[in-house]
């Protein structure tokens, strides 16, 4: 312990620029409801201030609130890349790439300095992750001291966060867009559905974002340290298919439902075959299962993800004085 | 009615639907699964597995025009077919040709049909009569493995009866949540399974001759929907079901229990002077219907000794209009002939 703690306490304090305009997204997938529903009551409070903070409010994708699907055309929450957000728009071009096209002059240009400081982009998943804080740097020091905070002010849920590893022009999710960035997913609920506990959490989670922000725009000293719980993904697992008509021939194993984030070991069942065999995981490595069963990826393929856990060290943090 | 005996005539051709709401997806891969076996011929008893609305299942949503399982009242099954009918309509008759026709002695002899819900409803049989004999019988039988399984039924006669199974001589809609829509669960596939299998199983005890014992059992009978609070210009909701009142699903609900809470965080409470139990909390597809949860009563049905007429063969002229149907859908003839 003393070890590690001398470790962050010599990592070099940092300072950064206030983070003044704050953008939260809900309905990026139009059947994610608590996004929806907690936009639309932060729209109808007309709450556009929380102290040094300009709140903006968005409603993504509303052609797909609409109609309370995920999406029109295509996913919306993967055309934020470099490539997509600069591709030409013609007649042909799928409503939700132009619509990415809108947000990234709204919120961003991605890169720019005209950016959003911070954009906090709300999602649901059918899988039990309970409060997931996704994002896609381990050194953007703004995010992880949000994380941290909430960690430490949220009981109602298990608090965690997933680490996409990639460079920002490869970066596909709307998060991507301001100058920080994180989504916040809450589970397990049905798509279309919007639950009270869910919804609860998903509000405790934003006002705990405001209220960090605020305390750090205010010149707060943010100690440095470890933030624990950090999920890094490493692979995705498909279900078992037919190969003739691509269908699946298995469900997620009773005794891997619901359990994202534990550990799976080599030899743990994986799925039960609808003819009744178990099929077992037969890596090496001890990986952590997470959006075990998400009803969006059976689309893409994705029956869950795998993750390596590990443990991050944070420095000091502060706000720059001009 | 204690005391009373019926006898009814075997219960050879029994329909198994599935997919009629095309996200519901127990009965989708059950039904699948059963069209992929082949599944070896059963003394007694005749099995129709039917994918209910294939082209809905294709694209993995309730419906694609309107919801299939509204479609089976007389007037509908009977409305002129033009070029501007709903997807559902015409299939709704061509199932009422397959599996009916409703209210005829060429009827299947049970419709069972396969559901899922969001709301926490563990395995409930669903039904429009409360003296439907074979369905309470089946109901009984089910409660006595180790299911918890309750049995509800919507006071309808038959020809406003608007469900699938209404088109057997006798049917049922197994009910069995909470599962998100598009999503397959091991565990409720699972326990859809076992209802289907102690269902037939009961089915060919009954055909074989077994009488079975009159008694009381507790069914719930539906008394009225309740909507969610609604912005009036918008007709967005304004909040949703109180977390006191999620997954609380045949839990009593008394006057002043709370039932919603807004997103603006206020409780609001029920409002009835009834207690009265409630049923699909939060049902994802009943939204656009307009129902939050709703509300039933619950009562000892009696049901009378069973026991069993003589048996009589399925007619020729049956078969073959079945077997033409069948065959374009995927659907499979199994069992006695």
């Amino acid at each position: 312990m003393r070890k590690k703690m001398k470790k962050a306490l010599e990592m070099e304090p940092v300072s950064l620029p206030a983070q003044s305009r704050v953008a939260l997204c809900g309905g990026t997938h139009g059947n994610e409801m608590s996004g929806v529903y907690l936009v639309r009551e932060l729209q109808r409070q007309k709450l556009e201030k929380a102290g040094s903070v300009t709140l903006t409010t968005v409603i993504s994708n509303p052609r797909a609130v609409q109609v309370c699907k995920r999406y029109t055309d295509m996913d919306l929450n993967r055309c934020f890349t470099d490539a997509i957000l600069s591709s030409p728009v013609t007649d042909a071009t799928p409503y939700e790439v132009r619509r990415a096209q809108e947000l990234n002059t709204l919120l961003g240009p991605k890169g720019s300095v005209e950016a959003m400081d911070l954009v906090c982009d709300l999602h649901n998943t059918t899988a039990n992750m309970g409060l997931s804080l996704i994002s896609y740097s381990d050194q953007d020091w703004v995010i992880l001291h949000i994380y941290r905070h909430i960690q430490r002010k949220i009981t109602s849920a298990p608090v965690r966060f997933i680490l996409l590893d990639l460079p920002l022009a490869d970066a596909y999710s709307q998060d991507s867009l301001g100058k920080h960035g994180f989504s916040i997913e809450v589970g397990p609920q049905p798509h279309g559905v919007v639950r009270a506990d869910i919804f609860n959490i998903m509000k405790e989670a934003v006002d705990q974002t405001l209220d960090w922000v605020q305390c750090f725009n205010s010149g707060s000293a943010f100690e440095g340290g470890e933030v624990d719980d950090v999920y890094t993904f490493v692979k995705s697992v498909d279900y078992p298919r037919d190969p003739e008509t691509n269908q699946i021939t298995a469900a997620i194993h009773p005794q891997l439902q619901d359990r994202d984030f534990c550990p799976l070991h080599p030899g743990d069942p994986m799925f039960l075959m609808f003819s009744g065999e178990i099929v077992k995981y037969e890596g090496v490595e001890v990986l952590h299962p997470y959006f075990v069963n998400e009803c969006a990826y059976y689309e893409k393929s994705i029956a869950f993800h795998l993750a390596r856990k590990m443990t991050l060290t944070i420095p000091p943090l502060q706000v720059k004085r001009d | 009615m204690e005391g009373r005996e019926v006898v009814l005539p075997t219960v050879s051709r029994v329909a198994l639907c599935g997919g009629t709401h095309g996200n519901e997806l127990s009965g989708v891969y059950l039904v699948r699964e059963r069209l992929k076996r082949k599944v070896e011929e059963e003394e007694h008893i005749s099995v129709v597995t039917v994918m209910s609305n294939p082209r809905a299942v294709q694209q993995c949503r309730r419906y694609t025009e309107t919801d299939l399982n509204r479609c089976f009242t007389h007037a509908t099954l009977s409305g002129p077919v033009t070029d501007k009918t709903p997807y559902e309509i015409v299939r709704s008759q061509e199932l009422n040709t397959l599996l009916g026709p409703k209210g005829s002695p060429e009827a299947m002899d049970l419709v069972c049909d396969l559901h899922n819900t969001t709301a926490n409803m563990g395995l409930c049989l669903i039904a429009y009569s409360d003296c439907d004999w074979i369905s309470l019988h089946i109901y009984r039988y089910l409660q006595m493995s180790d299911i918890p399984v309750r049995f509800i039924h919507f006071d309808l006669p038959l020809n406003e009866a608007y469900s699938l199974d209404s088109v057997g001589k006798h049917g049922f809609a197994i009910e069995i949540g909470p599962q998100a829509h598009g999503v397959v669960r091991s565990n409720i596939l699972s326990t859809m399974q076992e209802g289907v299998q102690q269902m037939l199983e009961w089915v060919r005890l009954f055909n074989s001759g077994t009488p079975f014992e009159g008694g009381k059992v507790d069914v719930y009978t539906m008394v009225k929907n309740v909507d969610y609070p609604r912005d009036f210009e918008t007709r967005g909701i304004t909040a949703a079901i109180h977390p006191q009142l999620q997954d609380r699903d045949f839990c009593l609900l008394r006057p002043n229990d709370p039932v919603f809470q807004t997103f603006s965080g206020e409780t609001l409470k029920y409002t009835g002077t009834e207690p009265l139990y409630p049923f699909f909390i939060n049902e994802c597809a009943y939204y656009e219907k307009g129902i939050a949860l709703s509300l039933w009563s619950n009562a000892a049905s009696p049901s009378p000794h069973m026991a069993l007429a003589h048996s009589r063969a399925v007619p020729d002229r049956q078969e073959t209009r079945a077997d033409t149907l069948l065959r374009p859908e995927g659907a499979r003839w199994t069992g006695a002939r």
